[in-house]
């Protein structure tokens, strides 16, 4: 009998090139390859510059995203420097042969949306992009993670990466989740307890009969943010729950292939007895639903906590962080933030912009009106994603409810396309970063699930959504 | 790429734990299609106020860091976002090298593909250093890739951990991407090997 192992073992192996030695590090091959606009100019410049071609244009795919506007979209692109990294993006991919859905096209989307979307996200690949929230594809057990432009040059030159072999951590979470209590209240609370640094060097498994329960979806909206605990990869084992998903997206197996396919992804599973080099519990049933207070999604705590006291912390490296923090949220130490008062909400992100996040959403919203002094921007994560949801009369809902339905795109996530926060404002955020500035320059974030940040934006304050989800 | 020597810079010390790549440098900056002129974006929302004026009491406005290359940054340096436009940004302002206790994995593997060298050193050492900027921020320290160590004023050396590969590549002014070029040979072995793939390239209409 070969040695029992786990998951990210066996994908690991089946892309080894050649394998890692003492001088070198293996040589990984590459199965998808997606591009976005504003980390892959200055690589296809590099193979311009050197005479290169893109070695495998057939398992690359380009998208634009992170600085599209989500105006309706017959308006011109207002930002001159986005809209010539646009047009860049355009030649480059023309240039090259790398299919590319343009901003225009019926399936383009967030880059980490749209892999999961087509079909082109499957169990046992390999697959990178010039974006650090990759991790999301590990939700069907592939390897799947974020590298930067350098490394984007490498692999379309040469469609492999070199890469040391990283350890691997169990996130195991038993029990099930209560009313209220989402996918990304878990991973909000495994980050709260590992730490922004946490999973350094580690590539997470996602295990336990909480996960088994969750759908793709959900497992997409944890896998994403294994990054946000230092890991740049987190993966579900492929069961009946992926192939179900798979079965009939435009580029997932067909017929016999797809038998074979499956035949070959049941094997993928963690061996019985492989070990992790380390492990982490998250108790379902205790968890409530988490928001952030702080400016690393590392600073969570239980929506019904309390602020932390920096006076409390040992060590004064970390105390300082924290007074940092509370500074520049504004915040007061040992307050809840429970009621407290907001702006904005965004519904959104490659970690909450799927069809079930919007359904969740619109089910609480319905029938209510955001408050007041909040304005709500919903942007759906593909252009396929926002078809469906108008197909089901989602958008109806929001927009009866006073907030702004708007295209596709990264939008306010990242706050590079114009819609941002200005400065002091207070967002309740369905996205994955609350740093400094993130949402625009002063901004303020409270992460969050998409049912905390309806439940917020009705009351116009930061509100539990359990108190309405009750009422219902 | 130039092959690194050993050099000796002033500390700029940014005493912030978990520095991330949005505070680097802001994703506003991010919509150009070049890796040059990001020195000046580096640190931009804390080195400028909201007129665009520079803050007097950040690090990166005073003396200390003009012709500096070392920046002494708190715990966890270079989490969140995989843009490697934060490490062109450092070395456009004048940066070789970050001393931290530890680097994101994305960020490490960025700054090894340009030159910027990622030291790593252990908690003693690092607030070691920080009080050496705050007691003579004049001193200079040395660091030499080849031995892998920080020397400090007293003579005394620090080894850091470097991946071996990078580090040849480094001394030798190589970068990593001729090496993948060279193996192409097994690569399409491997492809011949396993022919199974998506194809990108079918047309969904
Ligand atoms: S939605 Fe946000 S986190 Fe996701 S890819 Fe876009 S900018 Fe990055």
């Amino acid at each position: 009998m070969s040695q029992p192992r786990t998951l990210f073992e066996k994908v690991w192996e089946r892309h080894l090139v050649a394998p890692q030695t003492d001088e070198s590090p293996a040589v990984l091959y590459i199965d998808l390859h997606l591009v976005h606009e504003v980390t892959s100019p200055q690589a296809f410049t590099m193979l311009r510059e050197r005479g290169l071609k893109v070695r495998r244009p057939d398992c690359t795919l380009g998208t634009m995203d992170h600085s599209t506007p989500t105006t309706p979209l017959d308006i011109p692109i207002m930002d001159a420097q986005a809209a010539a990294q646009i047009e860049q993006m355009k030649r480059n991919c023309a240039e090259f042969g790398v299919p590319l859905y343009a901003l225009g096209s019926a399936y383009q989307g967030i880059v980490h949306v749209i892999g999961p979307e087509l079909g082109l996200t499957q169990p046992g690949m390999t697959i990178v992009c010039g974006d650090s929230h990759t991790s999301t594809h590990g939700a069907f057990g592939a390897l799947a993670f974020g590298i930067g432009t350098s490394e984007v040059g490498h692999v379309l030159a040469t469609q492999c990466l070199l890469q040391n072999k990283p350890k691997t951590m169990a996130v195991r979470v038993e029990g099930s989740l209560k009313l209220g209590v989402s996918a990304k209240d878990v991973i909000l609370a495994l980050i709260a307890k590992i730490g922004v640094g946490g999973g350094t060097g580690y590539v997470f498994e996602y295990c336990g009969s909480a996960i088994r329960a969750l759908s793709m979806e959900e497992r997409m909206t944890i896998c994403n943010m294994s990054i946000e605990g230092g890991a740049r990869a987190g993966m579900v084992a492929p069961d009946e729950t992926t192939f179900a998903y798979l079965e009939g997206r435009p580029f997932a197996p067909k017929g016999e292939a797809w038998e074979c396919a499956v035949a070959d992804w049941r094997t993928l599973p963690t061996d019985e007895g492989a070990v992790f080099d380390a492990e982490v519990y998250i108790d379902a049933d205790s968890l409530e639903p988490m928001i952030t207070y702080g400016t690393n999604p590392g600073m969570g705590m239980p929506i019904t906590g309390r602020i932390p006291d920096p006076d409390s912390i040992g060590d004064p490296s970390q105390r300082e962080t924290l007074i940092k923090a509370l500074k520049y949220m504004d915040l007061q130490p040992n307050a809840p933030l429970l009621g407290h008062k907001i702006d904005v909400v965004f519904l959104g992100s490659c970690t909450n912009s799927r069809l079930s996040d919007l359904r969740a959403a619109a089910a609480l919203l319905k029938g209510h009106k955001i408050a007041p002094n909040v304005r709500m921007l919903v942007v759906p994560g593909s252009q396929q994603v926002k078809r469906q949801a108008e197909a089901e009369g989602l958008h109806e809902i929001f927009k009866a409810a006073g907030a702004e339905w708007r295209e596709a795109g990264c939008s306010m996530c990242i706050a590079m396309n114009g819609d941002q926060l200005q400065p002091g404002e207070y967002a309740v955020s369905t996205s994955n970063r609350n740093f400094e500035g993130r949402q625009g320059k002063g901004g303020r974030t409270f992460l969050a699930s998409p049912l905390t940040a309806v439940a917020s934006a009705i009351n116009g304050c930061v509100t539990d959504p359990r108190e309405m989800l009750e009422r219902v | 790429m130039q092959p690194i020597r050993p050099f000796s810079s002033r500390l700029v010390a940014l005493p912030i734990e978990n520095i991330d790549t949005d505070q680097i440098i802001p994703a506003r900056f991010l919509k150009t299609t070049s890796a040059e002129g990001l020195g000046a974006a580096l640190f931009y929302d804390w080195r400028y106020d909201a007129q665009g004026a520079p803050r007097p009491d950040f690090i990166l406005n005073q003396p200390q860091a003009q012709g500096a290359h070392i920046l002494l940054a708190g715990h966890n340096f270079g989490a969140g976002s995989s843009r490697e436009h934060a490490v062109w940004a450092l070395q456009g302002f004048g940066f070789r090298a970050v001393i931290s206790t530890y680097f994101a994995d994305i960020f490490r593997n960025n700054a090894l593909k340009n030159g910027l060298l990622p030291i790593q050193v252990d908690a003693e050492t690092h607030r070691q250093l920080f009080s050496l900027v705050q007691e003579a921020p004049e001193t200079e320290v040395q660091i030499n890739l080849e031995a892998q160590q920080v020397v400090l004023p007293d003579g005394r050396a620090v080894s850091f951990p470097i991946d071996p590969f990078a580090r040849r590549c480094l001394l030798d002014g190589v970068d990593q991407l001729g090496y993948l070029l060279n193996m192409a040979d097994r690569i399409a072995a491997y492809e011949a090997a396993h022919p199974q793939r998506v194809n990108t390239l079918l047309n969904l209409a």
